[in-house]
């Protein structure tokens, strides 16, 4: 093990140089250049054997993504924000044909007007695209997700999304406990494709027309295949702490277990919840919180676990849906515990575009839920918090 | 048909030519009717289709392969003798 000082996006590439994957095709886009210009330059150096493809697009470099993995490479990339968006066709195509690419995503705002900073209304667009969601709080999740997920995706047979904060944790220096090469090498094993294209011994198809009598079937086992990776997340993240002494599960809660009132947020506001959450606990209010790491497939039964006996929930959303009742976590959470919760649960659009968000905000949050809980009203249901 | 549990992920192929087993004839609202009398195997008709669906033995065209023809009547559209018509699949 090594203690190193590094940034989110130098943690990707220093994770992605242990991995070695046979190919990235990568395009830079802030806040994710840092970590693709780093990789290039380990591919320059000559310390890992990875093929690096220098496209002119997103569009492009998810497509010569889509083509190494069905050849049966291990693949990788990275981006954010409007370079996710300009992927868009292409997150599908690689999550229906199945390959388990791993891309990390330093979440940034979509334009307009354009913004470079912290929102997450890139990868919640492409929720249901088809790829495995692990959102990461800083960087030393960002270092361990990105391990687990070329584990899960081979494991599932789908692609991965690790997520994190664009900026806040992209560019943020922080202390990480790097594991041993050997030890992510023999975690990660050697990648076996099942149907490589290269194998002209046994010729394969990819991407044929589908009609309508074939569509829903596949539609059917992609369904299925995201389902069952649920606990493929699980099982890699009980693995990893064996190798790393760090444990990850779909969730972690936070002073929950004889709380009133709960706040769900992903990412790295989730820390801010947190001490928040102890600062109204030494007022005497029963505050807990809940850190969602995992988001697609959606652990809705773990959620109603954490969440049975709370009276008040704040859902914190980081990006709109506009015209929808609420951000795309709250639809889910409130889905989640339909009639097997009475609690109340309202949603904060907060931290649109890199607005910050602070303990004070949060203890906001908390307040207003003591309100709700005490009075049994609800003012607002949807309110975006620290906007003038 | 097959369902979900029987097919290959992803919609892979993973046997090399088997696009022979999908017969495209369901498809057709139109079938071409070939009158051997008016025809005088010029082979135009068997040149155009593109399904490859004119059967032909020893440069004689012989008849018309309902499994793949679609119906597209371009057969009967280049025939200069006007020896296929086309007519309502019943």
């Amino acid at each position: 093990m090594k203690i190193l000082g590094m940034n989110g996006d130098n943690a990707v590439a220093y994770a992605m140089k242990q991995i070695n994957p046979d190919v990235v095709a990568g395009y830079p886009i802030t806040p994710q250049t840092i970590a693709i210009e780093k990789f290039s330059e380990y591919v320059a150096d000559g310390e890992v054997d990875t093929e690096f493809v220098a496209v002119e697009s997103e569009h492009s470099a998810m497509s010569a993504c889509i083509g190494a993995s069905a050849s049966g490479g291990r693949v990788m990339t990275s981006t954010a924000s409007a370079g996710l968006a300009f992927m868009w066709e292409m997150l599908y195509v690689a999550a229906s044909t199945r390959l388990p690419i791993v891309m990390n995503v330093m979440n940034r705002a979509l334009s307009a007007p354009i913004n470079i900073h912290c929102d997450h209304s890139d990868s919640m667009g492409a929720r249901d695209s088809g790829w495995i969601q692990i959102y990461g709080e800083n960087v030393q999740e960002g270092y361990d997700n990105i391990i687990q997920a070329v584990k899960i995706a081979e494991s599932a047979g789908l692609p991965v999304m690790p997520c994190f904060d664009g900026f806040i944790v992209s560019h943020a220096v922080e202390r990480v406990e790097a594991l041993d090469d050997e030890k992510v090498k023999n975690f990660i094993g050697i990648y076996k494709s099942e149907h490589p294209l290269l194998d002209v011994e046994n010729p394969v198809t990819y991407g044929p027309f589908d009609m309508y009598d074939y569509y829903m079937e596949h539609k059917k086992q992609e369904h299925e295949a995201m389902k069952a990776a649920l606990k493929i997340v699980k099982d890699v993240g009980k693995e990893y702490e064996k190798i790393s002494g760090r444990s990850y599960d779909t969730l972690s809660e936070h002073r929950l277990d004889d709380a009133e009132l709960a706040v769900i947020a992903l990412g790295s506001t989730a820390g801010t919840a947190r001490e928040a959450v102890d600062e109204m606990r030494k007022k005497g209010i029963n505050a807990g919180s809940l850190k969602l790491r995992l988001f697609r497939p959606f652990p809705y039964e773990d959620i109603r676990n954490a969440l049975k006996n709370v009276k008040a929930i704040a859902v914190m959303d980081r990006c709109d849906s506009f015209g929808a009742f609420g951000g795309p976590m709250f639809s889910e959470i409130r889905s989640a515990l339909y009639k097997t919760s009475d609690a109340e649960v309202v949603n904060y659009i907060y931290g649109l575009g890199g607005r910050d968000v602070t303990t004070n905000h949060i203890k906001k949050v908390i307040s207003d839920l003591n309100n709700i809980s005490t009075t049994g009203k609800v003012k607002e249901y949807v309110q975006y918090l620290g906007v003038r | 048909m097959k369902g979900w549990k029987e097919i290959p992920d992803g919609g892979l192929i993973l046997e090399p030519g088997n696009s022979v087993e999908y017969k495209t004839g369901s498809w057709r609202a139109k079938r071409p009717v070939w009158d051997k009398e008016k025809c005088i195997n010029c082979l135009i008709c068997w040149i155009q289709c593109p399904d490859n669906a004119i059967i032909v033995e020893n440069e004689k065209i012989r008849g018309i392969n309902y499994d793949y023809c679609k119906g597209c009547g371009i057969c009967a559209s280049i025939c200069p003798k006007e020896a296929i018509s086309m007519e309502e699949e019943k």
